[in-house]
């Protein structure tokens, strides 16, 4: 009783109040959010658990770490298998080019779409947002005819151009709503103080609006290190080039061997750095995400 | 493209709230100033997106290399053949050794077009259905709760963050016939080696991806009603169900409408997990499966054909679905208004 009293206030700002009298309705919801965190986790988890076991146990259904080795990494990096080290690197390349570029272009067009007055704007709006709704296959097949044209297959340009067609819309809309929230009565203060444009642009704007772009930029570097179907097929199986996600996706062994938890120790390299990023920023991220979307 | 409208409501609150700056400090150059910030990202749009489509279209009408029928010779030139490369797709007419057109034999890729358009609308359906009523479960716990929101909140962005080759390579271990999936279920499927399981693991797959997701993005919409109208409705004497049907739901819909329709087109394209999972083999072959497919034959313009088919498909599907959410959210206001 006591504590649902304290507890109380605090509820009223932002959910209705729980029932007073009895406490199962609490007890439910605590079923049900350990089920959501077992849910997200718990494929994860076998992941992790098979990434560090044994690969002659990989049919173990043990639950918890047995057989530990850390063989399956060694495995990974083996070069005479899979050149996973190099995509690791490719992917680093393809995703920092594409976010600068993304960023660089976008954090204009954010900044007029959500500050300035022009006309069509509706039209640019909407141009945007729906190249970013795009197919990717729309664009795959023309793609694949001009960079044979071009030779630009298995090439990082031949990466990095195409993944600015879904990145650059990501990052305009992002930094659209973010810009359209912040307090610009500030700029003006300082203008009124004497600032000049660019003054009040670097001391006032730049500080408030960095966490925005931060978060924009991890975003847009996630979507790219996540893509697979056009540099699947862009890459053209040349493994100088290829990101890590198409280099798990073919990742193979030496004979009679089914790689499974060496392909999971793999695929935990790849996930454990956006994991441990996102749950670091989680607040800005999960504000990125919706601030899109579930506005008004 | 009224998805611009609803989808970026942060623009378009910036365009409601603009009297009041134009009043103010709107000078005569912004519009200029506008142009010159928005150049750049129209022109490399242009670039990446629409000059490949346009040039895909314009492709598509083209013959592709291969024997001509008239001559006998093998061209590798192409000539205009109209929709013959859209006969093939939808009409599943395919040359003959003849010289003229017959019925795509079985086993071609031809033929696959009808079955490819209803995997992807089942996989929609189903993934978007289950996603979507799951995740309006668990939105509506984590906005009941106190404590632990902000681990769930974490622990949700965990399968989102993992990228969807990796998610299918996870899977193919769970669903391995001898994998842990059959032994905790005591079951013995094979579930990627036979049709419709290989389409229920695609289901559960993508389920289990994307649902923590759209939670969040209704869990947002949820934290947008005021607490005021539940505490109103309780002292009416409305039951929890009564709460849920005529306040939470109504209030939510403008949310919920942008996320399913957002999931809708991202489903309609789906790529990575039939391609990883399944290799589109046991009738997994979604409609962007195909277009790879097609890709590693060299009927190029035939693949062009059928992006465009996607292309159009897909953009019509999301028309619909907007005019559609549209009309039901214009319905939800005027009865709140009443």
């Amino acid at each position: 009783m006591t504590t649902a009293t304290v507890s109380a206030p605090r509820a009223t700002a932002e959910l209705p109040a729980p029932k007073r009298p009895f406490r199962w309705g609490q007890v439910g919801t605590g079923v049900i959010l350990a089920l959501v965190i077992v849910w997200c986790f718990l494929p994860f988890y076998w992941m992790v658990v098979l990434a560090f076991r044994d690969n002659a146990y990989t049919y173990d259904t043990t639950p918890y770490f047995t057989h530990v080795t850390l063989g399956n990494f060694k495995y990974a990096f083996n070069t005479t298998y899979n050149q996973f080290g190099r995509a690791l690197i490719n992917s680093l390349i393809i995703g920092g080019v594409v976010t600068i570029v993304a960023m660089m272009v976008g954090v204009f067009a954010g900044y007029a779409m959500a500050r300035l007055a022009f006309r069509g704007k509706g039209i640019v709006l909407a141009a945007i947002l729906g190249a970013s709704m795009f197919p990717g296959v729309a664009i795959l097949t023309p793609i694949f005819q001009l960079f044979t044209t071009f030779g630009w297959l298995g090439t990082y340009q031949g990466l990095i151009l195409p993944q600015i067609s879904f990145s650059l819309p990501l990052a305009v809309y992002t930094l659209t709503s973010f810009f359209a929230d912040m307090p610009w009565e500030l700029e003006q203060a300082a203008r009124v103080d004497g600032a000049t444009p660019g003054q009040a642009f670097r001391l006032v704007i730049f500080p408030l609006a960095a966490p925005a772009l931060f978060t924009t930029a991890i975003l847009v570097f996630l979507a790219s290190w996540n893509e697979f179907l056009l540099s699947s097929v862009l890459s053209i199986g040349k493994s100088s080039v290829a990101p890590s996600t198409v280099s798990i996706a073919g990742f193979t062994a030496g004979p009679h061997i089914v790689p499974y938890t060496q392909t999971m120790a793999a695929g935990l390299v790849v996930t454990v750095p956006l994991v441990i990023v996102v749950l670091l920023f989680q607040r800005r991220i999960v504000s990125g995400l919706t601030a899109g979307g579930v506005k008004g | 493209m009224t998805v611009a409208g609803q989808a970026v409501e942060g623009a378009a609150e910036a365009e409601s709230s603009k009297p009041e700056p134009k009043r103010n400090k709107i000078k005569t150059g912004e519009g200029r100033l506008a142009f010159i910030l928005v150049a750049p990202t129209v022109i490399l749009l242009a670039l990446v997106v629409g000059y490949p489509v346009v040039k895909g279209i314009y492709q598509s009408f083209q013959s592709d290399p291969g024997l001509d029928p008239t001559t006998g010779f093998f061209s590798t030139s192409s000539h205009w053949v109209g929709l013959a490369n859209y006969k093939h797709w939808l009409l599943q007419q395919c040359a003959t050794t003849g010289g003229g057109t017959g019925k795509c034999p079985t086993g071609t890729l031809g033929s696959q077009f009808w079955s490819s358009v209803f995997v992807t609308l089942f996989f929609t359906v189903m993934t978007v259905t289950l996603e979507t009523i799951i995740g309006m479960c668990f939105a509506l716990v984590m906005h009941r709760a106190f404590r632990g929101r902000g681990l769930v909140r974490a622990a949700i962005l965990v399968p989102w963050a993992i990228p969807t080759a990796v998610t299918s390579k996870l899977w193919i271990v769970i669903f391995d016939p001898q994998g842990v999936l059959n032994k905790v279920l005591g079951v013995h499927i094979l579930w990627t080696s036979s049709q419709w399981p290989a389409r229920f693991a695609i289901v559960i797959a993508d389920t289990w991806k994307t649902t923590p997701f759209i939670a969040l993005l209704i869990l947002a919409g949820l934290q947008g009603i005021s607490a005021d109208i539940y505490e109103s409705a309780r002292v009416d004497g409305a039951n929890a169900w009564q709460r849920f049907t005529k306040i939470t739901l109504p209030l939510v819909k403008p949310a919920l409408a942008v996320a399913v329709i957002f999931r809708t087109l991202d489903a309609l394209r789906m790529y990575d997990l039939p391609a990883i999972l399944t290799g589109g083999a046991n009738g997994t072959t979604t409609v962007s499966v195909l277009v790879v497919h097609q890709l590693s034959s060299t009927l190029l313009n035939t693949a062009s054909a059928l992006s465009t088919i996607t292309f159009i498909l897909i953009f019509a599907i999301a028309l619909g679905m907007v005019r559609l959410f549209n009309a039901n959210i214009v319905g939800a206001q005027a009865k709140g208004a009443k």
